[in-house]
């Protein structure tokens, strides 16, 4: 294939320098820099604040915070952590990668992306400033559950609208990214032909929009009931609370996939690359994911299992979320049989890719025990759900991004990083998130119910070993910072491809990738060198 | 005349004044809600920002259009955008009618004693007996009438019904090039979506007058309002949107083949009709 090159557009206008050229772009390439950097901010702060509720649980007793800002914390770790860290890099990842990948000029709606983007800031001073507000940030937990959630100060309003902009900012998003997946690839990109990680994107965007605006819906009604009289949650006007529960969760078990489904993508990309191998069973995979998708409409009630629902509900739901193992373990077989045999090399994204693969499993298991009714009647709200859910959120989800910026940075920034760091990086935070979370599933079995600041003294020893897990871990993500920096600053260039075994459109661009690539679509065929990671 | 390459804007000087607009928009309100002073002005600060914005950021868009500068592509990412926009509000109208399903089928009936709700019942709201519409155990908002379903929805319907069917003579006529019709039809629509707010403002002014019926009327107003209200709020802004469109035919916009902003709003238009029958049927009928 002939490289595009930036062959610069004759009527390009001088671009604004500056502050001007971020606030005004319409630039994918500079938009998904925007989304990394803010997520990566985010990332921080979240994990500020996760740090805080480590100090307060290293040992039995209130030490350091008072209970009211430790519910502050818990509930802010998580709206920071899912809606500014995670759903964001996920998104500027795809703005970076999938208009290369498919060879579009950019993506498809240039100036909503730009707004898509611009929202997120204001959400987030408007999320975060409630801190500040005498009556606190909001404690009632990131699900926002009736009645208590209505019971709290002025910051709920705030919650609210910030909830209400994540979700505006997150649908233009998901839009924009199936507008560009379905509308502007390559001539002969044919569906079935696009890398994993478009797939993925597609899936997620359609989640994204099928479930943002069911949850601003929920939220909605938490608004009226609180200041307009309404009784949708409130018995004694005929609602239920536990309505809010079955809505919330329609939005909620799909969130969870749209954390993940872009991070398969990734592996899906990775894996290959560092096998020399074309995946194993590409069309299975886009059929798992589909499947994936499809059940996550289907089995929120596992959410709720203790609140009381008739006996065939709970079943149903129990039946149904373990259906999802079938697609899931789909994908971890695919991803092993693609590494078997291949000639393997072990740079930093492929570990944080094998230790996904290991990791994400375990989070995935624990997961179909908490499906089963009866077992999550003890389960529920333990330290078991807490370690179930961090181990496919961070070494699920935050491990496929670590993976992916390790296995783009040289494509963004036209340097390597360094190498040697990235291994330290990596095996300092894999071992310490096992630290931090692997003890916490016997915490949960053992009946330490979470969001409590205190806890009984048998609990003891392995908080203090999870915490010290935490503090190690949350250190290693300031190395990462540094090597990130390291890396945009200088270090050895980078070739075109990168990496050896690396197929695909994206490594066809010179590296650092031109602010515009294919401004002329470039001829996707068998032909190609890349055609091994095609099927035939 | 279009251009062969995808057209991509270099720069975007209207998102970031959404924003801000946005941020002013539902910052005021939660003050307001929290009983602040400044809050209606920032509402309405930000109410103002973000209308600016749209003048603005469509401004450029129609001229960028009516310069030929986008080809079949830009427009069929257009018709993207557009369709994944309204099913983004099918899902949004879709939580507040699984509220109503909710309430009617489990919540209420729960409350009232059937199924596993037996102790509910005879602990808490002994009195209570299930039934639609209701205002639950504790009577809510106190007694309240309905509005009948053949009355005033019904002629509402049949306005709407009518106004779905003058939008696609509008578009005949377009695409037949006949502007003077175009005009006319899409002026029609306006009126009827016009004479439609003025009938459901009536029927909420009879509801609370009247009939007692109100926002705090338990499970029944909560559902009753929420929906008719919301849908009440996108008739008002798709009105908005053909009376721009109906003005865009005047000055001599749009041409047999090339018209997204035309199809787009009435894309929207039908989408409101149908939400309106569903909840006629579920709402008023059922
Ligand atoms: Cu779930």
């Amino acid at each position: 294939m002939t490289t595009q090159t930036a062959h610069a557009d004759d009527h390009h206008h001088e671009a604004p320098k500056g502050l001007a050229r971020w606030l005004f772009t319409t630039n994918h390439k500079e938009i998904g820099s925007l989304y990394l950097i803010f997520s990566l901010a985010m990332f921080l702060v979240g994990g500020a604040m996760a740090m805080i509720i480590r100090a307060e649980l290293f040992s039995p007793g209130l030490q350091l915070v008072n209970p009211e800002f430790f519910n502050q914390m818990t509930t802010m770790h998580a709206l920071v952590m899912i809606f500014g860290a995670v759903m964001p890099a996920f998104v500027g990842l795809a703005n970076w990668m999938v208009p290369m990948m498919i060879g579009a000029p950019d993506m498809a709606l240039p100036r909503m992306n730009n707004w898509s983007f611009w929202i997120l800031p204001f959400a987030f001073l408007m999320l975060l400033s409630t801190l500040f507000m005498p009556s606190g940030a909001p404690a009632s937990g990131w699900t926002l559950y009736p009645p208590l959630s209505l019971q709290g100060g002025n910051s709920f309003a705030f919650v609210i609208f910030a909830i209400h902009l994540m979700g505006i900012s997150s649908i233009m998003g998901a839009i924009n990214i199936i507008a560009t997946i379905l509308n502007m690839r390559a001539p002969g990109m044919t569906l079935l032909r696009m890398p994993l990680f478009v797939w993925t994107w597609l899936i997620t965007a359609f989640l994204l929009i099928a479930v943002m605006p069911v949850l601003a819906g929920a939220v909605t009604m938490l608004l009226t009931d609180r200041f307009f009289d309404t009784s949708f949650f409130n018995a004694a006007g005929g609602g239920d609370p536990v309505m809010y529960q079955h809505i919330f969760w329609f939005f909620g078990h799909p969130e969870v996939y749209i954390m993940i489904l872009p991070a398969f993508g990734i592996i899906s990309e990775i894996i290959p690359t560092f096998s020399r191998k074309p995946l194993f069973g590409y069309t299975a995979m886009v059929y798992a994911t589909a499947s994936i998708a499809f059940l996550s409409f289907i089995v929120w009630a596992h959410h709720m299992f203790t609140v009381g629902m008739p006996l065939g509900a709970s079943l149903f739901f129990m039946y149904a979320t373990m259906i999802i193992a079938v697609p899931t373990g789909i994908k971890v077989f695919n991803w092993v049989s693609t590494m078997w045999r291949g000639s393997m090399t072990f740079e930093t994204p492929m570990l944080f890719a094998i230790a996904f693969v290991i990791l994400f499993t375990i989070g995935g298991l624990s997961g179909v025990m908490l499906a089963i009714v009866p077992a999550d009647f003890q389960y529920h709200d333990t330290y078991f759900v807490v370690a179930h859910f961090h181990y496919v959120l961070v070494t699920g989800a935050v491990f496929a991004i670590m993976a992916a910026a390790y296995y783009w940075l040289p494509k963004w920034t036209g340097h390597m990083y360094d190498e040697r760091l990235g291994k330290i990086h990596f095996w300092w935070s894999t071992i310490s998130v096992n630290v931090l979370f692997f003890p916490q599933h016997y915490l949960g079995l053992a009946g330490m119910p979470r969001r409590i600041p205190d806890y009984a003294v048998q609990f003891a020893e392995f908080n203090m070993i999870s915490s010290i897990g935490g503090f190690a871990f949350g250190l290693a993500q300031l190395l990462f910072v540094y090597i990130v920096i390291k890396c945009v600053r200088g270090g050895e260039k980078a070739t075109a491809q990168v990496w050896e075994g690396a197929r695909g459109l994206e490594w066809t661009v010179p590296s650092p990738a031109p602010l515009h690539t294919f401004d002329t679509p470039p001829l996707v065929d068998d032909s190609l060198e890349h055609k091994d990671r095609l099927p035939s | 005349m279009a251009s062969a390459n995808y057209y991509v804007p270099h720069t975007a000087k209207w998102p970031i004044v959404g924003s801000i607009g946005l941020f002013l928009l539902v910052s005021g309100f939660a003050n307001w809600m929290n009983g602040s002073t400044i809050g209606p002005w920032m509402a309405i600060a930000g109410a103002a920002t973000v209308i600016l914005m749209m003048f603005g950021w469509f401004a450029d868009v129609i001229r960028e259009s009516e310069a030929g500068l986008y080809n079949d592509k830009v427009d069929a990412s257009f018709r993207q955008g557009m369709i994944w926009f309204i099913f983004s509000e099918v899902m949004f109208f879709g939580a507040f009618f699984g509220a109503l399903f909710y309430a009617r089928i489990f919540a209420v009936p729960w409350i009232g004693g059937e199924g596993t709700g037996v102790m509910t019942n005879s602990l808490l709201y002994p009195e209570f007996q299930a039934a639609w519409p209701t205002n639950g155990p504790a009577g809510l908002g106190g007694d309240f009438k309905t509005i009948g379903a053949f009355e005033l929805p019904l002629i509402n319907t049949l306005i709407l019904l009518t106004s779905g069917w003058t939008i696609t003579m509008a578009h005949w006529a377009l695409k037949k090039m006949q502007r003077k019709a175009l005009v006319g039809w899409m002026l029609a629509t306006v009126a009827l979506g016009v004479i439609f707010l003025f009938l459901q403002s009536y029927e909420y002014v009879h509801a609370y007058r009247d009939l007692g019926l109100t926002l705090g009327s338990g499970i029944y107003g909560s559902t009753f309002f929420m929906l008719t209200g919301f849908h009440g709020l996108h008739v008002t802004v798709g009105s908005i949107m053909l009376l721009v469109i109906a003005f865009r035919c005047m000055k001599g916009h749009f041409k047999p083949d090339h018209h997204f902003g035309f199809e787009a709003v009435a894309w929207y238009w039908h989408f409101v009709d149908v939400v309106w029958l569903v909840l006629f049927l579920f709402v008023y009928v059922v």
